[in-house]
């Protein structure tokens, strides 16, 4: 069963590599993607939830003198993660139209940023987790460059240097985490620093949570770190923005779930009023700016870093109702926005343009199109069925449990669906609903591809909106009981 | 073996290809490159046998060491040799070009068998514990880089390079040997292993003289690794002189430079009275060199300017690494660095001087659609960029990690800070090549050709840099 898990990172860069000796792109990278799915489908399946813990485990010593080896593992937490990763990477190679040039670099530089976010769920060394997260900088490079829309080159600029400086930040924290370890028992090997956290052996020091904070925090987009997200994901290519908002963001909350809450407990306390005025900046200030958009994508790009918000509010709780809930937004919020953003890029692909001034009435050309738009927007306001309600409700009650403190940013919070309602409904009356301009009449509706690829998002959210359980059971494996 | 065996070798191999070159009538010159290239892989071979170091008390001991940064990096300069001597063949058009020819193949032959003679310098400097033995193996090696630099003796650039670095070159030879005498003059040695009982048994009033001559040295020192304030020879130099000696200079001369001011440090830092000077000193220059290095490499438009920069940014991470020499991981990491390094450095060159030959120059807009017009050295480039930048999974990532780890265990906080920064500015840069063979539409869209030679430089190279960033666990035992 390991095997099946590093199956899940080698099949991506094994199909890259097929494309690039000539294989036929798109069929290799979707099969290799389709592949994936249903390994992940199974190691999620076959989890022993009873045992519980760190299970499909494989080691390679990598520098076995400095206590860093290539580590891979699963539990219920990673393999949730797996199973979004997975089905965002279908959905997107699926969505992805063809492309005239360097067809080959579109699909290999999508493999691998699907390869990256599989291997940083997976890994179970810090550093790995790490570098596997980085092995998508120069895809989302290339893809936002070559393939965007707008103003794509200083999109791709922005977000290059803001996540490679952010990334550094990260990975001096990690140094010094790694540092502040008594020399002889360094590791980087999560389940090692866990023991290590429990029984008191390193010192954990609020600057190096704050740093890790810091870094996490700017692959994440936390307020004030956030201005890169909106203008990369409006102009990247549809598949590039699926696999970036859908996973790879999830990546800093992930890290922060596995490194921060358990290495730095009392830390995270003491910046926990810190976090808290970044969470309300998060969810007002960026809440009230996506109102104020234009354009869909654009709409779609900031609310996706309002929501990030709620996911830190659930981890500001630093209670196990709090994580929990924000694990399951995280599920939630990566099918809901990497669905938005299918549905944006088909809707750019007939129309070539998302002005909402422009836009009108197209539910009438494309009536399925609209339909599942419909869909998309009441999961991302968080309606109850989708799994967005599920999540938003435990992060509330986390939140609440935690104490007096966090009555502000709970109302801040639950005002935020007000103004998430408000954006959301706004875009859909605007571009699907009203009289239809004549130069939309001649509209095709969405094709099959499109369609499937986006109720694959859809389905998940909806049973994990009914029977949250699913993925509640496997994130309490990862947790304290 | 005796330890000076390999340089002989080296030398002899030299000689050997001249009488060859000049008693040949082969007008096709690259067999001379090949044979050199051949006969470095036999000496590095040679290498991997068991030595005896020099004996104690005899009079190489006296002069030359054999530990494992001396046996690391004599391997490192001939690896780097091997490389350059590998991609003059195709640089030889551009030779051609600007040589003046009575008779096909005149006065090309010499290029590649000079840097044979550097090549046994700069093995010699890796090895030296003794001032006098630095200043000779030292001169050895700059004045056949002299040559070298200003060989395209038809070409304005060449010249104007060469006449720069022989300046600078020559000055920074009067620093050295003027900081020598000093040193002398107030310790009465010149062995740097005598060094420092020496500095401990001097009356205060010696401190300062001796402090004077420790400076110069490494104003001197600093020229050669580049470091800033000493650093303005660079970029012109790199922009003008023939890319393969470009190469060179950046990797293996730079190295040599590198251990030099290693050993004196060493030397140093174990004396409480100067320690905390010295290391003030360093600090600074990490500091200056960073700063200036990425930040004055952002609006190049040449990418041998740019590479050039980028070896003044490189020198200031190294000097982070020498600056915490406190720790004793500092020596490893920095071996590992230029191991990575070299790979990551001779492959961005060894693509450059093919794009250049095909396109005719050095800008980073001739790399426009490389990556229509030559995936495989597109796909080189991006590698040996990405590596320079410090992704993980490849070369640079290692070297700067260990870099910033024994900086963050000597309490270096203000210079890590400042290297986050600097490693942003960086991905700005090498990510400028990437846009260019990516983003732009090439000029022509004529595939271009590449020679066996170069497919095998890219495949060593590229592996190197990969290898290296994946499982970096034997090359790190072998610094330890």
């Amino acid at each position: 069963m390991s095997l099946l898990l590093i199956l899940t990172i080698l099949l991506p860069l094994a199909a890259s590599l097929l494309i690039m000796v000539g294989a036929d792109p798109r069929r290799t990278a979707l099969g290799a993607a389709v592949l994936n799915l249903a390994a992940s489908l199974i190691l999620f399946f076959s989890y022993d939830q009873k045992a519980g813990g760190w299970q499909f485990l494989s080691e390679w010593k990598i520098l076995p003198k400095l206590g860093i080896n290539m580590t891979l593992g699963a539990d219920g937490l990673t393999l949730t993660m797996l199973l979004l990763a997975t089905l965002v990477t279908v959905s997107a190679l699926w969505v992805a139209p063809r492309v005239g040039k360097h067809e080959g670099l579109y699909y290999i530089s999508l493999l691998f940023i699907s390869a990256g976010v599989i291997g940083a769920f997976a890994s179970l060394d810090i550093l790995f987790l790490y570098s596997f997260h980085e092995l998508a900088l120069i895809p989302t490079f290339l893809m936002i460059g070559i393939w965007g829309s707008g103003d794509r080159q200083a999109a791709a600029w922005k977000a290059t240097i803001y996540l490679g400086l952010g990334s550094f930040v990260l990975l001096i924290g990690l140094i010094a985490l790694y540092i502040s370890i008594p020399s002889g028992h360094r590791t980087l090997d999560l389940r090692e620093l866990e023991q290590m956290a429990a029984l008191g052996a390193f010192h954990p020091s609020v600057w190096v949570c704050l740093i890790l904070l810091a870094g996490f925090g700017s692959l994440v987009s936390l307020f004030p770190f956030h201005s890169w997200a909106p203008p990369a994901y409006a102009c990247a290519p549809a598949p590039a923005a699926m696999l970036h908002a859908g996973i790879l963001k999830k990546f800093g909350l992930y890290g922060l779930i596995r490194i921060a809450l358990p290495l730095y407990p009392e830390a995270m306390q003491e910046l926990n009023g810190l976090l808290l005025l970044l969470v309300i900046g998060n969810i007002l200030y960026i809440g009230y700016v996506t109102v104020s958009q234009k354009r869909l994508d654009w709409t779609i790009g900031y609310s996706s870093v309002m929501h990030m918000g709620y996911i830190f509010l659930g981890l500001a709780a630093l209670n196990v109702i709090g994580i929990n809930g924000a694990a399951l937004l995280m599920f939630a919020h990566g099918l809901s926005v990497a669905a938005a953003f299918a549905l944006c890029g088909e809707i750019r692909r007939r129309t070539g343009t998302l002005d909402y001034a422009e836009l009108s009435g197209l539910a009438k050309a494309t009536p399925v199109l609209g339909l599942l738009f419909g869909f998309v927007a009441m999961a991302s306001v968080g309606l109850p069925g989708f799994a967005n309600f599920a999540g938003e409700v435990l992060v509330f009650f986390g939140s609440v449990a935690y104490g007096p403190v966090m009555i502000i940013p709970v109302i801040v919070g639950v005002w935020g669906v007000v103004i998430s309602a408000i954006y959301m409904l706004r875009a859909y009356r605007n571009v699907f609903w009203g009289p239809i301009a004549q130069r939309w009449e001649g509209l095709t509706d969405i094709g099959p591809a499109a369609k499937w690829s986006v109720i694959l998002l859809l389905a998940p959210l909806m049973i994990a909106g009914f029977y949250p359980q699913f993925i509640l059971k496997m994130v309490g494996t990862a947790l304290p009981r | 073996m005796n330890t000076l065996l390999l340089e002989i070798a080296v030398v002899l191999l030299g000689v050997v290809l001249l009488l060859a070159e000049a008693y040949s009538n082969r007008s096709d010159k690259n067999y001379l490159a090949y044979l050199g290239a051949a006969g470095l892989f036999g000496v590095l071979v040679l290498s991997f046998c068991p030595m005896h170091p020099p004996a104690v008390g005899s009079t190489e001991a006296a002069f030359v060491t054999q530990d494992i940064l001396s046996v690391f990096f004599v391997r490192f300069t001939l690896v780097s040799t091997i490389v350059t001597l590998l991609m003059i063949p195709g640089y030889r058009p551009v030779l051609e070009r600007y040589l003046p020819a009575e008779r096909a193949g005149g006065g090309i032959g010499e290029f590649a068998i000079l840097p044979l003679f550097v090549c046994a310098g700069l093995m010699w400097m890796v090895s030296s514990i003794d001032f006098i033995m630095i200043f000779v193996s030292l001169e050895l090696a700059t004045i056949t880089l002299y040559i070298l630099a200003t060989y395209l003796r038809q070409n304005t650039a060449s010249l104007e390079a060469g006449t720069k670095f022989l300046i600078l070159g020559a000055l920074s030879t009067g620093f050295i040997v003027y900081g020598i005498s000093w040193i002398f003059g107030t310790t009465g040695t010149t062995n740097l292993l005598a060094l420092p009982t020496a500095i401990s048994t001097l009356p205060e009033s010696a401190i300062t003289p001796l402090l004077f001559g420790i400076a110069m040295i490494l104003v001197a020192l600093s020229f050669k690794i580049s470091a800033f304030p000493f650093q303005f020879w660079v970029p012109d130099v790199y922009q003008g002189a023939p890319t393969p000696v470009t190469a060179y200079l950046s990797v293996a001369s730079k190295a040599a430079g590198f251990v030099v001011l290693m050993r004196l440090l060493v030397a140093l830092v174990s004396v409480p009275v100067i320690s905390h000077k010295i290391q003030v000193v360093v600090t600074l220059l990490a500091v200056l060199t960073l700063i200036f290095g990425n930040f004055a490499a952002i609006p190049q438009t040449n990418l041998k300017r740019l590479l050039g920069y980028s070896s003044v940014a490189h020198a200031g991470y190294l000097l982070m690494a020498v600056a915490s020499l406190g720790s004793k991981m500092a020596i490893p990491a920095i071996g590992f660095y230029f191991a990575g390094y070299l790979v990551m450095t001779m492959l961005a060159f060894v693509v450059l001087t093919v794009v250049s030959e095909v396109t005719g120059g050095d800008e980073i807009s001739r790399f426009n659609g490389l990556g229509r017009r030559s995936p495989l050295l597109a796909g080189a480039m991006l590698l040996a960029s990405a590596s320079l930048a410090g992704i993980p999974f490849t070369a640079g990532f290692i070297g700067k990690l260990l870099v910033f780890e024994v900086a963050i265990k000597q309490g270096h906080y203000g210079l890590v800070a400042l290297g986050c920064v600097t490693v942003a500015a960086g991905f700005y840069y090498y990510f400028k090549v990437i846009r260019a063979m990516y983003w732009q539409q090439p000029a022509e869209e004529t595939p271009i050709r590449v020679t066996f030679t170069v497919k095998l430089l890219i495949a060593v190279l590229g592996a190197g840099i990969l290898a290296f960033g994946i499982y970096p666990a034997p090359l790190l035992s072998a610094l330890r």
